[in-house]
């Protein structure tokens, strides 16, 4: 049996933990590339999960933030001849915007209007992106989003290398953990899971329940924005299928299958999502439909998903 | 504007009214699955999918198409009942979402299953023989079809007016809506209403895409966009309201069909303008009760 001290300091060094684990966790997977994926929808499905785990928000529209800071990154280096990480620190920014402007009008809504309202938002930013050729390519989606060597003054890093590219993406995704795990310990992480738990109370002790959503939501909006970023780099091309409801849909089927509301079951989530999804796919084209069954047997038998119910076999 | 003419305008609203007709099927559907089970159907899209390949397979089979529109919807309404008997119910009482959730996992299934036996590609839709051609409507010449879809869409309005407002089935269901447990106490099996009422949904929802096939194709992931379409109307309409439906589908339809006339690039983006706007102005839709949404 673990001691319970350990678990317990375990617990307080989540971050440490982590990025102990993803240093060396491109050895372990078959090849680079997936690790690299994993690390990008990892860190979407975090994003996303902060709303419905900590808030107990549904949200069908995270498409719009994740491909819209993919095309933040793009377009400002493309567009606007930007370095590569100046093209990062947009897609935070338009992610976060975006996820204002969404959320301003889904706010005002709840529960599965919620749903609703962000996936039917999120398909007029898909529509805008489709018809907007002249920035954004349409249909062709965004081409070109190349990045080779990253130079750091000391030293010149080459992204095309695999196992390198995994690090400059885990470097990122590392700050974004220890981001999230702060902002989830604060008095605002506090008053997030009041608002989840019972909003009348919170209400009632004075806490702005809608402000509170709000912010969560913009704030979602920064690390969906920075995973789509991510991915933008590494694709080299950002396509318009990133807007994609099926794309707002896989994140919420890789949180569930994780677990909803545990700090890393969103990434356990994403990882069998896609390893599974490469595994199926090597055997038959409609990897999709056993997808789509293992999602209803999650909904169905196993709720609190693979991390939540391996958290819950352990009594904590 | 040069060569916009009355006349003109008016068909414009017809072609309106033909999509809103569509619209109306789905929401109507939609509206109804919510307002008496409290499941919101992520698979609605899927099931009005189903319908127009339903059509497709059974004229394969030599059946006419007069036949199909009655024969497709009770088959994929039977396989919406299947869904509600054998893994929706089992989510009743457990939060509002999963039912969402789990209908999202069968409409993959149900996409999937469908590329694997009809193909990825898109497949073409012949306009019935009768409805082809074009009919004079007084202001102009308008498509026999759409006419038609308008025509089905009023009988399929009318016919589920009478059954709810006129017929003891109806009365059931009207009273299970608002209490389900009252209901029970009286003696009726409230699961077994909830099936039909579940079946009744996704065959409208099958009977609206075997309309639409005609006018746009059969294809795998044409239920994906009309969902999103779809949730615009019920919440333009207000959610669980059947009249709200109706007067949303058809205004979502003629605002498509204007603003394809005057910039038809901005047609899609223009539905959910029309959203945003009624979530300023009145959050709880046209006809929904106050206080659901917030």
């Amino acid at each position: 049996m673990l001691n319970p001290d350990f678990v317990a300091r375990c617990k307080q060094h989540r971050v440490i933990l982590a990025v102990a684990f993803l240093l060396i966790f491109p050895l372990l997977m078959p090849f680079k590339a997936i690790a690299v994926n994993i690390l990008i929808y990892g860190l979407y499905a975090l994003g996303f999960n902060m709303l419905f785990g900590t808030l107990g928000l549904l949200s069908f529209g995270h498409a719009a933030l994740f491909g819209g800071g993919a095309y933040a990154c793009g377009l400002a280096m493309i567009r606007l001849g930007l370095p590569w990480w100046m093209g990062i620190v947009c897609a935070v920014v338009i992610g976060m915007a975006l996820a204002a402007i969404i959320g301003a009008f889904a706010i005002r809504t709840r529960g599965i209007y919620f749903a609703m309202v962000t996936m039917a938002l999120a398909q007029c930013v898909y529509f805008i992106s489709d018809q907007w050729v002249s920035l954004t390519g349409g249909e062709n989606g965004l081409r070109d989003v190349t990045l080779t060597k990253i130079d750091l003054g000391i030293t010149t890093l080459n992204f095309v290398d695999p196992l390198t590219r995994y690090y400059v993406v885990a470097f990122f995704v590392a700050i974004a953990l220890f981001v999230l795990s702060r902002i989830l310990a604060s008095p605002f992480g506090a008053a997030m899971e009041a608002v989840r738990e019972n909003e009348a109370r919170a209400r009632a002790c004075g806490y702005d329940v809608r402000a509170t959503r709000y912010l969560a939501f913009i704030l979602s909006g920064g690390f969906c924005g920075l995973a789509g970023a991510l991915q933008a780099l590494h694709l080299s091309i950002v396509p318009l299928e990133t807007l994609a409801i099926a794309n707002s849909g896989l994140v919420v089927m890789m949180s569930l299958l994780g677990g909803m509301g545990t700090f890393f079951g969103p990434f356990v989530g994403a990882g069998v999502f896609l390893l599974l999804e490469n595994l199926v796919s090597l055997w038959t084209v409609h990897w999709q439909i056993f997808v789509g069954a293992a999602f209803v047997a999650c909904v169905l038998f196993f709720p609190r998903g693979i991390w939540g119910t391996i958290l819950l076999g352990r009594g904590r | 504007m040069d060569g916009i003419t009355p006349d003109l305008l008016a068909l414009q609203l017809f072609t309106g009214l033909a999509l809103g007709a569509i619209y109306v099927l789905l929401a109507l559907g939609m509206s109804l699955l919510f307002g008496m089970l409290t499941v919101v159907n992520f698979a609605h899209g899927a099931f009005y999918m189903l319908g127009a390949y339903a059509g497709i397979l059974l004229l394969g089979f030599g059946v006419n198409f007069w036949f199909c529109l009655l024969f497709a919807p009770l088959l994929i309404g039977g396989i919406g009942m299947l869904s509600e008997r054998f893994l929706i119910r089992h989510l009743y009482g457990r939060g509002i979402d999963y039912p969402l959730l789990l209908t999202f996992g069968l409409s993959y299934i149900m996409v999937e299953t469908v590329r694997i036996f009809f193909g990825t590609q898109g497949l073409p839709f012949d306009t019935p023989d009768a409805l082809q051609g074009a009919s004079d409507i007084m202001i102009g010449y308008f498509p026999t079809y759409r006419l038609f879809v308008i025509g089905v869409a009023i009988l399929v309005i009318a016919a589920l007016w009478l059954f709810l407002e006129r017929t003891p089935y109806g009365l059931i269901i009207r009273a299970g809506a608002r209490d389900p447990q009252i209901v029970r106490i009286l003696g009726i099996d409230v699961a077994r209403v909830w099936l039909v009422v579940f079946g009744i949904g996704t065959g409208l929802a099958a009977l609206a895409g075997l309309l639409a096939a005609p006018l746009q194709g059969a294809s795998p992931e044409m239920g994906a966009s009309i969902l999103a379409e779809s949730f615009v109307v019920t919440v333009v309409g207000g959610m669980g309201s059947l009249v709200g439906a109706v007067v949303a589908g058809l205004l979502v339809g003629v605002v498509v069909a204007m603003t394809s006339l005057f910039a038809p690039e901005m047609a899609q983006v223009a539905i959910f303008a029309l959203m945003a706007i009624v979530l300023l102005i009145r959050p709880q839709g046209f006809f929904g009760r106050a206080g659901l949404m917030s």
